[in-house]
């Protein structure tokens, strides 16, 4: 059966090319950022640094890394980002883990009474008045708790736990006395980090790349997260550099918007680059953690 | 008649029995759903009450439950207001068209399947999936370094062509098109996992019996492939629905400006600025009532046409 028809060949010779093009269009703009940010600005804005570095510079990383708004961004988001997760997996594990469990009562009210979420919500008015009302505005509350867990996150959770622990490892501990507690602690959790590091994972990206929360819950400049701080100087565009001595003092008005375009670049990588070096190697968690998610009980 | 009562009584309490003998068993489980449970019902639950300042005049000293009720008012001055029309064509346009390139990440995880060389498979996989990680904020800011109308790669491209350089971002025109694309080169190989999955479900077995007929390589996409996974994309399809009238609005205010709002106004983006900016939250709360309204309406619609027409749907 080793024959391939002409037509069939065809075919994958047009298929590679399609993949590439597509692959191409993906990549590219990212390419060009990240040469961009370490290339002389005049070569960038004369087009002579169209795919890699041309007169390698760092002072667009020198600036911003000079900039303690950023910084302190910087900061807010790592603390937002892991406290945020961590109260994410206290509330969904134990939750998931529950309703797993067939002994659990009304199970199937528990689920709708979750998944209603889903399908309605008060909406943006009336959940800013309940954060309002619950004191959390401008407070590191504001931007975890509002969604510190989702339905969906729980159906994938609970489906793990469902396949992958057997009913007879829980009903052992139980008739070696042990309580339903100790078991989550100990026996289930211990077989579940997978899980774990998916729900982990998934809620801590969204952290990090969430704006909107904080713009409309947050108003002290010295609590914003990172996005914040990047939409002001990719968006808004009205960030104010607040020491141009620090990038050598006496620019020409060329030099600073210049600058000003290679700090753009730079703020990209020391934004996205984080996630973009560890996902490739977390990849498959997060595959994993679409596939179960798309199996429907 | 009177045994009947007296074994219904019996039979109400062995139930209250075992549910109670049940709380005594496992309390432990009811008290691990407890953090979860009150979270839905603060979070969640109680602003779905709170919608009821769509029918009042909220005054901030009377809270929500105290303002005095309007019934319908805000809903008759939005939908009178001259604005009404504009919103909803521009949320409906915009929605649609997102819609409409629903099929992308179809087409990819078609192509990519027929791909037999792991080591290029699985490049380019991470790769198509990498955008999928990058902020918002951040993309909107690649929007406007790459279509900057002097120093943006793309409009230097267009004048060393010898065209004229296009104000991408101040453009009403363009807004659509930049917002949908840009969305497309974001999520496309994200969301094509889901139906590599199915894909990977597919009986070799129909492909056996399909090669020995003599079918080639694109019949058995269409007579194997597409069948097999329809269940899959059906299901996703309902979901793009249920969001129909919500449109990505965090990143359309990013990209919102004073020269593009004729095109980039959602009823969304409305929300917030009356609503939060503005404080008029009863207004700007009867707003995005009606918006869930709809999107619920068009869940439940299309969920039953899609049990009807194709035996598969989400419920």
């Amino acid at each position: 059966m080793k024959r391939f028809s002409l037509s069939d060949r065809m075919f994958d010779t047009f298929n590679t090319i399609f993949l590439v093009i597509i692959l191409i269009l993906i990549v590219y703009p990212l390419i060009f950022v990240l040469s961009a940010s370490i290339s002389d600005p005049t070569a960038v804005s004369s087009g002579r640094m169209w795919l890699w570095p041309v007169e390698i510079t760092f002072r667009g990383y020198e600036r911003v890394f000079s900039e303690s708004s950023i910084w302190r961004g910087y900061g807010n988001t790592i603390l937002y980002t892991l406290a945020g997760t961590l109260i994410h997996l206290l509330v969904l594990l134990p939750c998931a883990y529950a309703l797993s469990r067939k002994e659990l009562m009304a199970k199937k009210f528990i689920l709708w009474f979750i998944l209603f979420t889903m399908l309605f919500n008060g909406g943006l008015i009336p959940t800013y008045l309940i954060v309002q009302s619950l004191g959390m505005l401008n407070t590191m509350w504001a931007i975890v708790i509002p969604n510190v867990v989702g339905a969906w996150s729980i159906l994938v959770a609970r489906t793990f736990f469902h396949q992958s622990i057997p009913d007879q490892l829980v009903e052992a501990s139980k008739i070696d006395g042990a309580s339903d507690f100790y078991i989550f602690i100990r026996v289930v959790l211990p077989l579940s980090l997978p899980i774990v590091a998916v729900m982990a994972l998934f809620h801590a990206v969204g952290l990090w790349n969430q704006y909107f929360n904080a713009l409309i819950y947050l108003s002290d400049r010295d609590k914003f997260p990172l996005q914040l701080i990047l939409r002001e100087i990719l968006v808004v565009n009205q960030m104010q550099l607040n020491d141009p001595a620090a990038g050598g003092g006496g620019e020409s008005l060329v030099d600073q918007v210049q600058t000003a375009g290679l700090i753009k670049y730079a703020v990209i990588i020391v934004s996205s680059l984080p996630l973009l070096i560890v996902y490739p190697f977390i990849q498959r968690f997060f595959v994993q953690g679409v596939l179960i998610g798309s199996i429907k009980e | 008649m009177r045994t009947a009562r007296a074994e219904a009584h019996v039979a109400e309490k062995t139930r209250g029995y075992r549910i109670k003998k049940n709380f005594q068993r496992n309390w432990q489980l009811y008290v691990l759903l407890v953090p979860a449970i009150a979270y839905f019902i603060i979070l969640h639950y109680i602003p779905m009450y709170g919608v009821q300042i769509a029918f009042k005049n909220f005054i901030a000293t009377q809270g929500i439950w105290g303002s005095p009720w309007t019934g319908f008012d805000h809903f008759t001055r939005f939908f009178e207001s001259y604005y009404f029309w504009r919103l909803l064509k521009n949320t409906i346009i915009l929605s649609a068209y997102q819609l409409v390139l629903f099929p992308l990440p179809i087409i990819l995880a078609l192509s990519l399947h027929e791909v037999k060389k792991t080591m290029f498979k699985r490049w380019a996989q991470t790769l198509t999936y990498a955008p999928h990680f990058i902020s918002v904020v951040v993309v909107v800011g690649m929007i406007v370094i790459f279509l900057d109308p002097t120093t943006g790669l793309v409009n230097r491209v267009i004048v060393a062509l010898g065209g004229e350089a296009i104000p991408f971002l101040t453009s009403p025109d363009w807004f659509r098109h930049i917002f949908t694309w840009s969305g497309v080169w974001q999520t496309l190989g994200w969301s094509s996992i889901i139906y590599l999955a199915a894909l990977s479900g597919v009986n070799p077995e129909l492909h056996e019996a399909a090669k020995v007929d003599g079918a080639t390589r694109i019949q058995r996409i269409l007579h194997i492939n597409i069948p097999s996974i329809l269940p899959t994309i059906v299901v996703l399809f309902i979901l793009n629905i249920g969001s129909f009238m919500t449109v990505g609005f965090e990143k359309v205010l990013l990209m919102q400006n004073d020269l593009n709002v004729s095109t980039s106004d959602v009823i969304q983006t409305f929300v917030y600025q009356t609503g939060l900016l503005e404080g008029q939250y009863s207004f700007a709360a009867a707003i995005g009532l009606f918006d869930s309204v709809i999107n619920i309406t068009l869940l439940v619609v299309f969920n039953y046409l899609a049990r009807k027409l194709t035996d598969s749907s989400l419920w």
